[in-house]
């Protein structure tokens, strides 16, 4: 049980390393990058791994060339990016609310900004970019709102969670009221852009989400031993010496901004920021928010569910949404099943 | 000058106003128990000791600075709290969480000192759970959790440590476990220690200092010896009373008054007030 390494250097650094932690996450680092190359390999021409491997390096042929750093590398990009912040956001809001159902699909984060698409799709008929631009201002604006309205004394989780349930309810009402007034043109737009796909997605999808993630997840690292003590109650934090009010606002902010974005670039791919934590917590087996692991996690994830996607039914047939809220909604039964037998809930 | 003091401070949830112009000394190297009826404030005014409330009016002083301007974890090295209710994450080892105590000491860069190690170790043997170190923290009794929390704020290292109620929910014999085990930290290491404790007998055989609180207000404050009084205990909880010499320490015991004494008690001031006159013929006979 008991497998932490300590490491420390001379000058008083010392770094603390939980080994099996540690293997977990980086087999999910070797896992996502090998979902990754055989991703990549995979579609109408395919191409060998060792291939994959070389071009990216820059030795591969034109041909080659064209089809893995302009068609497919950006794809999987996205998907790396999408999982990884749908991971973390999950493993914040989890930790914060202390319930493994404060996640932001339940919360209606999703939902809120599908509304913001919706509203660009229907209303306005927009472009690719305004539609990413309103989905993000629509899980911004959803953010704040259930932040506004669980907020008094400080998040307690059931609260949070219901009143996400709420706002999740009322969103989704107004969905469907957009996609009723739509023509059938946007509607088919629409529908696909809910379901969450990847299809399409080109480098212009890749840097505001890479130059995102590289500001907000090591302003997130930087704050995951606050967070750390926050599992153990706002009492017990603040007597450490942790400014609970200070990291929350910052960390919740943080999983709604990654959220929000990840899904403006690939729509509301279902269920990741809810499994992706959980997963990864079952196999580290150690307590703490694990947002590393969950971040890889969810990328992983992503990656191969859109693998078994394309594998299964060709590149455009199927949305990654689909394959990831089919797993995500066994995943869910079973996580409510057992811990239903532990007597938690 | 004591390290630990409040002063005139008014302290509020919101809107309900629980004290108004209290002022508290913590006198150093004590073991300062508050008690009072429920609703009295003991726990708000812990909580604003410890910082975890700020008073709408008023100062909480901590070594002659004002607590709030202060930075959060130098506080967390001075003053350590066992909150009422804490909550240990899931699958967490008791060694793990008594480690979580260290936070205020360590750093970004400086995460686990060999000095963190023995820290951990020494809290653990002091509180007697060190061979529940591999153990869950749920898999545990409740005295044993206990025990637990109390090693993990020892692990903060901190002269002044507050206890809010940390004998309920525990059986008597492992009350008198974790009192015992504030008694020796407090006599052993001269550290101050604040506790507020329901039961008053408990309160009188082990505080140095007793705060006695109603509504916000601080009705008697001394050593238990000098102001536990039957008058006190009825002033304070309302209460009829004796007050005995405990025979095995000697400390103030407090001895309800049996049932039929306190209604006859209840019917003579009933009877009073309708009529003084009535209620002293009453007496009388």
């Amino acid at each position: 049980m008991k497998s932490n390494r300590v490491v420390r250097a001379p000058g008083g650094l010392s770094v603390r390393l939980d080994v099996r932690a540690v293997t977990v996450t980086l087999l999910l680092l070797a896992v996502a990058l090998t979902a990754s190359v055989v991703l990549i390999g995979t579609g109408d021409f395919p191409i060998p791994a060792a291939d994959v491997i070389r071009t990216l390096v820059g030795e591969g042929d034109a041909g080659q060339e064209f089809i893995v750093n302009e068609l497919r590398l950006p794809r999987v990009l996205v998907g790396l990016l999408v999982g990884a912040s749908l991971g973390l956001g999950g493993a914040l809001f989890q930790t914060i609310s202390r319930n493994p159902l404060g996640s932001p699909d339940i919360l209606g984060l999703g939902q809120g900004a599908t509304a913001g698409a919706l509203i660009v799709i229907v209303l306005f008929s927009g472009s690719a970019n305004q539609v990413a631009l309103g989905a993000l201002a629509g899980g911004l604006v959803t953010g704040f709102a259930i932040y506004a309205l669980a907020w008094k004394r400080g998040v307690h989780g059931y609260r949070l969670v219901l009143v996400g349930i709420g706002i999740s309810a009322i969103v989704t009402a107004v969905n469907g009221y957009l996609l009723t007034r739509s023509d059938i043109v946007d509607a088919a737009r629409a529908v696909v852009w809910m379901t969450g796909s990847l299809d399409g997605r080109d480098w212009d999808q890749v840097w505001p989400l890479l130059a995102l993630c590289a500001v907000l997840v090591p302003l997130v690292l930087t704050h995951s031993r606050g967070l750390r003590m926050m599992e153990m109650g706002d009492d017990v934090s603040y007597a450490l010496g942790v400014r609970v009010e200070r990291v929350r606002l910052l960390l919740m902010l943080s999983a709604v901004l990654l959220t929000a974005s990840a899904t403006a670039a690939a729509g509301p791919v279902g269920f990741v920021a809810l499994t992706a934590p959980q997963l990864a917590r079952r196999l580290t087996r150690s307590p703490g928010p694990n947002l590393v692991a969950s971040m890889l996690m969810g990328a992983a994830l992503l990656v191969s569910a859109d693998w078994i996607s394309q594998r299964a039914f060709g590149a455009e047939q199927l949305p990654v949404g689909v394959v990831t809220g089919v797993l995500g909604g066994v995943y869910l039964l079973w996580l409510l099943v057992t811990e239903r037998r532990a007597g938690r809930i | 000058m004591n390290r630990l003091s409040a002063e005139n401070v008014t302290l509020a949830y919101d809107q309900r106003v629980i004290a108004e112009q209290l002022s508290v000394e913590i006198p150093d190297n004590s073991f300062t128990v508050i008690v009072g009826p429920n609703a009295c404030g003991k726990s708000t005014l812990l909580r604003a000791l410890s910082r975890m409330l700020k008073p709408n009016e008023g100062r909480v002083l901590l070594d002659g600075q004002i607590i709030q301007s202060m930075s959060a974890k130098k506080v967390a090295r001075t003053l350590g709290l066992l909150p009422q209710s804490s909550i240990a994450p899931d699958g967490i080892t008791v060694g793990d969480l008594v480690g979580r105590g260290r936070y205020p000491h360590q750093g970004l860069l400086r995460q686990w000192s060999a000095e963190d190690e023995r820290v951990v170790q020494e809290s653990m043997a002091r509180t007697g759970v060190a061979e529940l170190a591999e153990r869950h923290v749920d898999e545990l009794s409740g005295g044993q959790r206990q025990r637990v929390w109390i090693a993990m704020a020892l692990a903060q290292q901190t002269p002044l440590l507050l206890l809010d109620e940390p004998t309920t929910y525990l059986d008597i014999q492992h009350q008198i476990d974790v009192l015992d085990l504030c008694a020796d930290l407090h006599e052993e290491h001269g550290r101050t220690l604040v506790a507020v404790l329901h039961d008053l007998n408990h309160a009188a055989r082990y505080a140095t200092h007793l705060i006695a609180l109603r509504e916000g207000r601080i009705i008697a404050r001394g050593a238990p010896k000098d102001i536990v009084t039957a008058g006190l205990v009825e002033e304070v909880f309302g209460l009829r009373c004796q007050v005995i010499d405990d025979p095995e320490t000697g400390t103030p015991l407090v001895i309800p008054a049996a049932r039929r004494a306190r209604t006859k008690d209840k019917a003579e001031r009933t009877a009073k007030a309708e009529s003084t006159g009535k209620a002293v013929a009453a007496r009388a006979s």
